[in-house]
């Protein structure tokens, strides 16, 4: 804004000054209305329509739900939706199901952020430095992530079913009842998978990154006689630290939005509950169960915790 | 490099050593569900002994067949493509447009503008997913169909970053050059920057392909009949209700599997080296 508001005040000049000619007069009136370039505005359009339409409108549309008494009625039908303040968020706060749900984001975070952030900095930096086979690496570890979930499924539930070759390598190892319908390990599981699954993406995050770590401070780490390891905590990690904020946000954010793997890897979060997503619990109240407006709310809860959680990790690894 | 040269040298070759173990092994990993995937898919009967990952036999297309006959392939695929490809026509043409406009031209509402482009990175998906729901749905009837399907990807924030870095970094003297000769500003976009936004175009073309041709969620949400949906969708209707009841329900599932993997994999393979890390880091970024 500040920008806009800059440029406008510089063309206005001429015209406040009094010395513009008759053809620049109103050019600058438009400039110090719309800016030096007004078309910017027509190109701009479309974007700023669709975020308004797209972005903003259902924003408020679900706040707005989530403390109404909203449900489907018939196309046309004109219908009262009360006022009803916290009451839907009264429905969420003591329905079991979407407790259960949030602890067990709760535990797919607490094993998929670290792992995450951990092996795809270990890789990165491993990925930075190999001169043979880089671009087949890269590719390897980019794989699982240009692949649709629905495909990988698929060969998750053959590899980790009762009979499946996991079990078949670890024998009298395997679990039982076995990982996909054992209530302590099928949330395990999902978090692994989708760490698996997204890993490539961060770790190119973090080469990205690595490409701006001045060379020089390696150099005088192994001057002063610095251990791989010690220039690897003293110079990288700290080095990386922004993306390693951004990492941890968007290895959060992706975990808030998991359906797709409770619902077809554990048969719509189960067992008993065990592996069902906030967003699991919302699609099954909102739209199986006609109750947006709870739906809403649990959708308004969710986005809480991920701002919180946002916010945390800010300030814990931008101080320095 | 400096340092006492024989413990450097021995230190050196250890840690190489150790990560290149660790990034093969790590590769080994990554592709082998994909390996699993292709073998199973072949296999008449599922043997999942550590002996049938390398099967000598009974190798054959009947899974292909047999999911073609439970899924309409040819029909889901071509849901898919249309989906697929009016997300990425949506996302070129306005995301280039508002790129460009954000990053060259100065108009009043710019920095407002560019503000709400960073916070609808922030804005989690599964907000909206109710209401665009309801609204979509509901609200302009659109189930059922390729638009509602489209609608809310059909302009990408990552796209618009790509573009507007992209169009930061070429010189001034491109665009100023085409002013001093008389161009007006559309005609400035239409024969500077286009020709020159190549390299751009294919990345976000290829960052957005795997968007919608992965995408489950919402398209199982608007898409209730069978021959509106993507293959994602079809099949992953096919993995919940229909494969306990198939005779080899892990191959057929498998077969389908890599039709689906197919596409996204083999672009990403043909076009790997435009997947460049600069470009991703800074769509995220900004």
């Amino acid at each position: 804004m500040a920008t806009a508001h800059a440029a406008a005040a510089t063309d206005a000049g001429p015209k406040a000054g009094g010395g513009g000619t008759g053809r620049r007069a109103p050019r600058g009136r438009v400039a110090a209305v719309l800016g030096r370039h007004p078309v910017g505005l027509l190109l701009a359009a479309p974007y700023a329509v669709f975020v308004a339409a797209v972005f903003a409108y259902p924003l408020g549309f679900a706040i707005w739900m989530s403390f109404h008494d909203y449900f489907f009625a018939a196309p046309g039908a004109v219908v009262d939706r009360p006022f009803v303040g916290l009451d839907n968020y009264r429905a969420v706060l003591v329905d079991p199901q979407v407790r259960q749900a949030f602890g067990n984001i709760g535990v797919f975070l607490v094993i998929n952020v670290p792992l995450t952030a951990v092996l795809a900095l270990l890789l990165a930096v491993a990925l930075n430095k190999a001169v043979r086979a880089r671009m087949f690496l890269r590719v390897a570890f980019y794989v699982p992530y240009v692949t649709a979930s629905v495909a990988v499924v698929g060969v998750w539930l053959f590899l980790f079913n009762s009979e499946g070759l996991v079990n078949q390598l670890l024998g009298p190892l395997a679990p039982d009842p076995s990982w996909l319908v054992n209530e302590g390990l099928a949330m395990p599981v999902i978090a692994v998978f989708v760490a698996w699954k997204q890993l490539g993406f961060f770790i190119l995050l973090y080469l990205a990154a690595l490409q701006n770590v001045p060379k020089e401070l390696y150099e005088s780490a192994a001057v002063d006689g610095a251990s791989a390891w010690a220039r690897f905590r003293s110079v990288t990690v700290p080095a990386v630290r922004p993306a390693t904020a951004l990492v941890v946000i968007l290895a959060t954010i992706t975990g808030a939005n998991l359906f797709t793997e409770p619902y077809l890897l554990t048969g719509g979060g189960g067992p008993s509950g065990s592996s069902a997503s906030p967003v699991l619990v919302m699609y099954q109240r909102g739209i199986q169960q006609g109750q947006p407006d709870v739906a809403a709310a649990i959708g308004v809860l969710l986005v809480i915790g991920v701002l919180v959680i946002s916010a945390i990790n800010r300030r814990l690894l931008e101080r320095d | 490099m400096a340092g006492t040269p024989g413990k450097r040298a021995t230190g050196g070759r250890l840690t190489t050593v150790l990560r290149t173990v660790a990034l093969f092994g790590g590769a080994l990993v990554f592709l082998f569900p994909f390996y699993y995937m292709f073998v199973g898919s072949l296999q008449a009967e599922p043997d999942t002994s550590p002996a049938g990952a390398f099967p000598t036999s009974g190798l054959t297309l009947d899974n292909y067949r047999d999911i073609n006959s439970r899924v309409d392939l040819l029909g889901s695929l071509v849901n898919s493509g249309i989906f697929t490809g009016g997300v990425i026509l949506g996302t070129v043409v306005f995301g280039l447009l508002a790129g460009y406009a954000l990053a060259r031209l100065r108009f009043r509402g710019r920095g407002t503008l560019f503000a709400l482009v960073l916070l609808v990175q922030v804005i989690p998906f599964q907000l909206l997913l109710i209401p665009l729901y309801v609204l979509i749905v509901r609200g302009y009837g659109l189930a059922d169909s390729y638009l509602g399907m489209i609608l809310p990807f059909a302009i990408n924030t990552t796209a618009v970053f790509v573009f507007r870095q992209f169009f930061l970094q070429l010189p001034d003297e491109l665009f100023a050059a085409a002013r001093i000769d008389g161009a007006g500003e559309l005609r400035v976009l239409w024969s500077v920057a286009l020709p020159l936004v190549r390299p751009a175009l294919l990345t976000v073309v290829l960052l957005t392909f795997i968007g919608p041709w992965n995408e489950f969620l919402w398209p199982f949400l608007v898409t209730k009949q069978a021959d509106m949906q993507p293959l994602a969708v079809s099949l992953a209707n096919y993995i919940s209700n229909v494969a306990a009841r198939a005779a080899n329900p892990y191959g057929a599932v498998l077969a389908g599997a890599c039709v689906l993997a197919a596409p996204a994999v083999g672009l990403f393979l043909a076009f790997q080296k435009y997947f460049v890390s600069t470009d991703i880091g800074s769509g995220v970024k900004g």
